[in-house]
């Protein structure tokens, strides 16, 4: 069924445009002289002016790998954060921790992990999902990088960032 | 040829030397510098900042720091020239590669021709300030802006690609409609001075005051009065019509980015798209050259001499003529820098007409009203003779 | 449990969650429930196995009608027996259903039984689901979260059992994991009659274990893998190789022998991870031999072929297509022979035979057999799956093989010039590596590198069974159907495209662009394939030949 949309009558005046108009280029005039007074707030220039020291803790910046106090790297490998990822940054190899190690009990480990930090959105999903809190964002928040390879953490670079987070998980501690 | 090569020498020489200043001190840096104006005024409208901070990235090479000179954002349009020409120039396959290289030129270069009419400025060690004093100025003006819609239109075709193509037939009727109306609007101040030259028009106002501010030059006659309300109607045709010839917004349908994509130069990359970039703003300032030749008393300002010590104030001919030659034509480009701020205030601020609209505006009221505003100046002067 | 014998089936009313439903004497309680809709959670109880019925997962409330003292069951206002509930709960995988009988499957007292069930099987349970190889298809996880309680309440230190034990080269056992459902000790001992596992200790220190001096080593041994409700056994080749949710789950059939089992192929941006069977118990019921399921590791090979080659320089398509086909009209028909493949499609036979036809030879193709032994389970002793095919469209000689020395003796007299082999290795047909030398040209379509591939002229790399669509038909006369769940690496391409390019070289255009096209054309030249279509045929396949063929029927006893 045809549905006719109804229209308001316009006055002259409202018809000719142009008072409207005028109004329209007083409005942005008004913001442009404020602005060239100084009277607008402008946002943080940020090179100069950074907010690290009133960055909030639950400030969600790049994620990283973290071992545990006797130097067991947390994440096991079970890749429940390359599923969650919604842009899927995260590759994940697992490998098997040889019978000689003093973590053999854990059993599982990640022979590689990376991140791509160039798809990376800092949702905080890996962290969240993460069994083993092996996984936090820390709050590096200047990832740069000249090349695209540099963007690419690997293992070793996710443990320079996330370092060693004491306590929480117990249960791979050797039974009595 | 014969007849090029039996010209005076010296008129060469003068004609070039006016082109290259005209062209390559004046219109291209001014082209660049009302790019970065855009985007700050429209920063500044919006409540941001803009470019503001362009420096030299000397860390490219090597060194430990990027020098920047304190320049604000200055430094932008020459950062943005760099860009386009380094950036990589992709043809695409699927275009006709003959109209599709043409197109840019076809854009820029009617533009940059019609400034040759302009006279900017009086004089200066006795020449003229004008490249071309032509006494159809303003139909040459007409004549070689209308080209400037091939440009366009062989963009749009020659890209082989809808929105392009699209942005291309959108381009013509728009132009087409709206030279119309400029060109009727223009005709009640050709009744008033008796000539299509642009150095007669300026002359004209300089003698008997603008012809939008009568009373510049010290008096104000019941004629003026009279021919005031079809020249304000002549002016605000005049300038919607230059707005829509422009492409500019509220008439940019032709690059639309929001339907279209980016309209005829889509498919463009690196310096064929920075022609087109450059020829919209080239017209741009020729349409605002135009306009304050034709309304706003050209390079001419009250109680100033102009570049030959005549006319202003009596006492001010005791400095040089020169002086006055360059405050003449700095006049003109000040006149012009404040048209083209309305231009840039105008695009921030007005939404994009439909298209229906655009067509029912060009046609229905423009066009009317300057064919009736011609019979009314006529029968203004008729009545004042 | 078959519904469909001549004889009439008794049935009896029974009440499930106060819907009465009839249900042919003699099914389980937990059959009924599940035909009623109503999922009975379920450990150590089997449909192929016997019921010891020790997991306790699946009680339920039951009760039996009323009986006056006349023995005779008192009717309820609605019209039927009043039921009188027994008031303990009972196991449903132990029971057949009887008349009158009725079943609560949700009551407060089940869901109270099944969470304290739950409850006792995670006393011991490690918690390490982020390594465990289950996680994702592991019952313990599944009923956990849907009848199982969040915490644990036990605080006493959790006993120490024996972790990352080899039962046997191809399977891993965990015995912290392991709920003691006895599935796997059940399976050895009643389908792959080869009882060498058994439980070990007693109590909470209960342990499963082999036979002293024995190992977990038969080829069925990685079935208990599959029947393994939580993470105690695990494949050791697929152990921490792949989490179970990123696998694309392609339903095809194995290609190693003509019983032609049903299989799942686990696969992961085109590498395959493991093979699960698929339950089709016209085939293979729900198991799958150790030997098949692992035979796909050739896939990955990165030595497979991968682009087309002329006299071994790399060339597109169009040209190696339009050089095979120069060569082949070059020739008279009795110059050429063509080996065919008892692993090819049904697609892929029908085109060779349209080659064949193009070619104008006669008799002058064949297959390559493959002879095994048979187990007497489900490795058939024929080890080419798609023999039945290859005889059904007349690629192969009534007796598969039975023409190869006619080429063997033509190669050998100079007869014989061109040889094109589809995804055979010659070597295999009799003839050695000097003959192959000898003939003009060779042109072998394949998938990796053999002993004729270097000497041929036109080589072009086909795609392996998980990489295609087609159809073959099995040792009963059971037409079946492969999916697509890789693509294939490189340049190469889906045999019966290259097969197709090939005829087109030869005969002009065919019109041919999908698989499903060729299938319509091979159904109408092939009376047995008539009325079909690749979706008609199912995912269980269906029954085309029905007189078993002469070849020995692979008599599975599942």
């Amino acid at each position: 069924m045809a549905y006719v949309v109804p229209r308001p009558n316009l006055t002259w005046k409202e018809k000719i445009y142009l008072p409207s108009i005028v109004a329209g280029l007083a409005i942005t005039i008004k913001h442009l002289k404020r602005m060239l007074f100084g009277q607008t707030k402008v946002v943080m220039q940020y090179p100069e002016e950074k907010w690290d020291s009133h960055m909030p803790d639950h400030y969600r910046g790049a994620p990283t790998l973290v071992k545990d106090e006797h130097g067991r790297e947390r994440c096991v490998a079970c890749q429940l954060c390359e599923f969650i990822c919604p842009p899927r940054c995260i590759a994940i190899k697992p490998g098997e921790i040889p019978a000689e190690s003093r973590f053999a009990k854990v059993e599982k480990y990640p022979e590689e992990f990376s991140i791509d930090m160039t798809r990376c959105i800092y949702c905080g999903m890996c962290e969240e999902v993460c069994p083993e809190q092996a996984i936090f964002l820390r709050k590096d928040y200047s990832i740069t990088g000249t090349t695209r390879g540099a963007l690419m953490h690997d293992k070793a670079r996710l443990y320079e960032l996330g370092g060693v987070f004491t306590g929480l998980v117990h249960k791979w501690n050797p039974k009595k | 040829m014969d007849f090029f090569f039996q010209l005076p020498w010296w008129l060469i020489v003068t004609s070039l030397a006016k082109t290259i200043f005209l062209i390559f001190l004046v219109v291209l840096p001014m082209v660049s510098y009302t790019v970065y104006a855009e985007r700050r005024v429209s920063a500044l409208i919006q409540d941001r900042l803009g470019p503001n901070r362009t420096g030299f990235p000397l860390t490219l090479l090597g060194f430990k720091k990027d020098f920047s000179p304190g320049l604000g954002g200055l430094g932008q349009p020459i950062a943005d020239a760099v860009k386009f020409l380094l950036k990589e120039d992709f043809v695409p396959g699927h275009v006709n590669k003959l109209y599709f290289w043409l197109a840019p030129c076809l854009a820029m270069m009617p533009a940059i021709v019609t400034l040759a009419a302009i006279p900017f400025g009086s004089y200066l060690f006795g020449e003229k300030m004008v490249v071309a004093d032509i006494n159809v100025g303003l139909l040459f003006m007409f004549a070689i802006s209308s080209v400037g819609v091939y440009g366009i239109v062989l963009a749009g075709w020659s890209s082989n690609s809808k929105y392009p193509f699209l942005g291309g037939i959108r381009s013509t009727s728009q132009m087409i409609s709206y030279e119309l109306a400029m060109g009727l609007s223009a005709v009640p101040v050709l009744l008033i001075c008796g000539s299509t030259g642009l150095g007669a028009i300026t002359d004209y106002q300089v003698r008997e005051g603008w012809l939008l501010v009568p009373f510049t030059d010290g008096g104000l006659s019941l004629r003026e009065v009279l021919l005031w309300i079809p020249l304000v109607l002549a002016f605000i045709t005049f300038s919607i019509s230059m707005f829509a010839e422009t492409n500019r917004l509220p008439f940019d349908l032709p690059e639309s980015e929001t339907e279209l994509v980016a309209g005829y130069h889509t498919e463009y990359s690196s310096m064929k798209f920075a022609l087109f970039f450059l020829g919209e703003y080239t017209a741009m300032i020729a349409g605002s050259a135009l306009i304050v030749v034709l309304f706003l008393g050209g390079w001419h300002l009250p109680l100033i001499p102009n570049g030959a010590n005549q006319g202003g104030l009596e006492f001010l001919h005791a400095i040089p003529a020169w002086i006055w030659g360059i405050v003449n034509i700095t006049v003109f480009f000040a006149k012009v820098a404040v048209l083209l701020f309305i231009f840039i205030w105008v695009r921030w601020t007005l939404p994009r007409f439909r298209f229906d609209q655009l067509m029912k505006l060009g046609w229905l009221y423009l066009f009317e009203i300057a064919l009736v505003n011609i019979f009314l100046t006529a029968g203004i002067l008729a009545f004042t003779k | 449990m078959s519904t469909e014998t001549a004889a009439p089936v008794q049935m009896v009313n029974v009440q499930i969650d106060g819907v009465w439903h009839q249900f042919p004497k003699g099914t389980r309680v937990i059959e009924a429930c599940s035909q009623a809709q109503k999922f009975i959670p379920r450990y150590c109880y089997h449909p192929k196995l016997s019921s010891p019925g020790n997991c306790r997962m699946c009680l339920v409330e039951m009760g039996m009608p009323k009986m006056t003292p006349d023995r005779k069951p008192v009717i309820g206002a609605d019209g039927k027996p009043e039921i009188g509930w027994i008031p303990r709960p009972q196991i449903s995988c132990a029971q057949d259903v009887a008349e009158g009988m009725g079943i609560r499957t949700d009551s407060p007292m089940v869901q109270d039984c099944r969470k304290g069930v739950m409850e006792f099987l995670l006393i011991n349970h490690p918690l390490d689901c982020p390594i465990c190889d289950q996680a994702g298809e592991c019952r313990l996880q599944e009923f956990s979260v849907e009848y199982g309680q969040a915490h644990s309440r036990f605080l006493e230190p959790k006993v120490k059992k024996p972790k990352n034990v080899e039962l046997g080269p191809r399977v891993t056992l965990d015995a912290e994991r392991c709920i003691l459902c006895t599935r796997c000790i059940r399976f050895m001992n009643e389908v792959a009659k080869d009882d060498v596992i058994g439980i070990l200790d007693r109590g909470s220190f209960s342990t499963i274990a082999c036979h002293p001096g024995r190992i977990l080593d038969n080829n069925y041994s990685l079935n208990t893998v599959d029947i393994c409700p939580v993470g105690a056994l695990t494949n050791t080749d697929f152990r921490f190789k792949m989490r179970v949710w990123f696998l694309k789950e392609t339903k095809t059939i194995d290609i190693n022998c003509g019983t032609g089992s049903n299989i799942v192929v686990g696969s992961r941006e085109n590498t395959i991870y493991r093979i699960t069977p698929r339950e089709n118990n016209e085939v293979n019921g729900v198991w799958l031999p150790d030997s098949h399921r692992l035979n796909f590791k050739w896939v990955n090979d990165p030595k497979r072929l991968q682009q087309p080659l002329v006299k071994s320089q790399p060339v597109d398509w169009r040209t190696a297509t339009a050089i095979a086909a120069e060569i082949l009209k070059s020739k008279t028909s009795s110059e050429v022979w063509l080996v065919a493949s008892g692993r090819a499609t049904n697609e892929e036979l029908f085109l060779t035979t349209r080659l064949i036809d193009a070619l104008e030879i006669q008799k002058q193709h064949d297959i390559i057999p493959r002879q095994g032994e048979a187990d007497g389970l489900l490795i058939a002793a024929d080890r080419n799956p798609n023999t039945t095919g290859a005889k059904l469209l007349g690629v192969s000689a009534k007796d598969p093989g039975s023409r190869l020395k006619r080429l063997v003796e033509g190669v050998r007299s100079g007869a014989i010039k061109v040889v094109v082999t589809l995804g055979e290795d010659l070597t295999k047909a009799g003839l050695n590596e000097t003959d192959l030398a000898k003939l003009e040209a060779i042109i072998a379509l394949d998938v990796l590198p053999n002993r004729t591939t270097p000497y041929a002229t036109v080589l072009l790399p086909g795609s392996a069974w998980i990489e295609k669509r087609g159809s073959m038909i099995n040792l009963k006369g059971r037409l079946q159907r492969l999916n697509r769940g890789a693509a294939a690496p490189g340049e190469a391409r889906d045999d019966w495209e290259i097969l197709r390019d090939l005829i087109h070289g030869i005969s002009g255009s065919n019109g041919l662009y999908m698989i499903e096209d060729l299938f319509k054309a091979m159904a109408a030249d092939v009376p047995e394939f008539g009325g079909l279509s690749l979706s008609k045929i199912g995912d269980l396949g269906l029954p085309v030949i029905k007189e078993k063929p002469a070849a020995e029927p692979a008599e599975a006893v599942i």
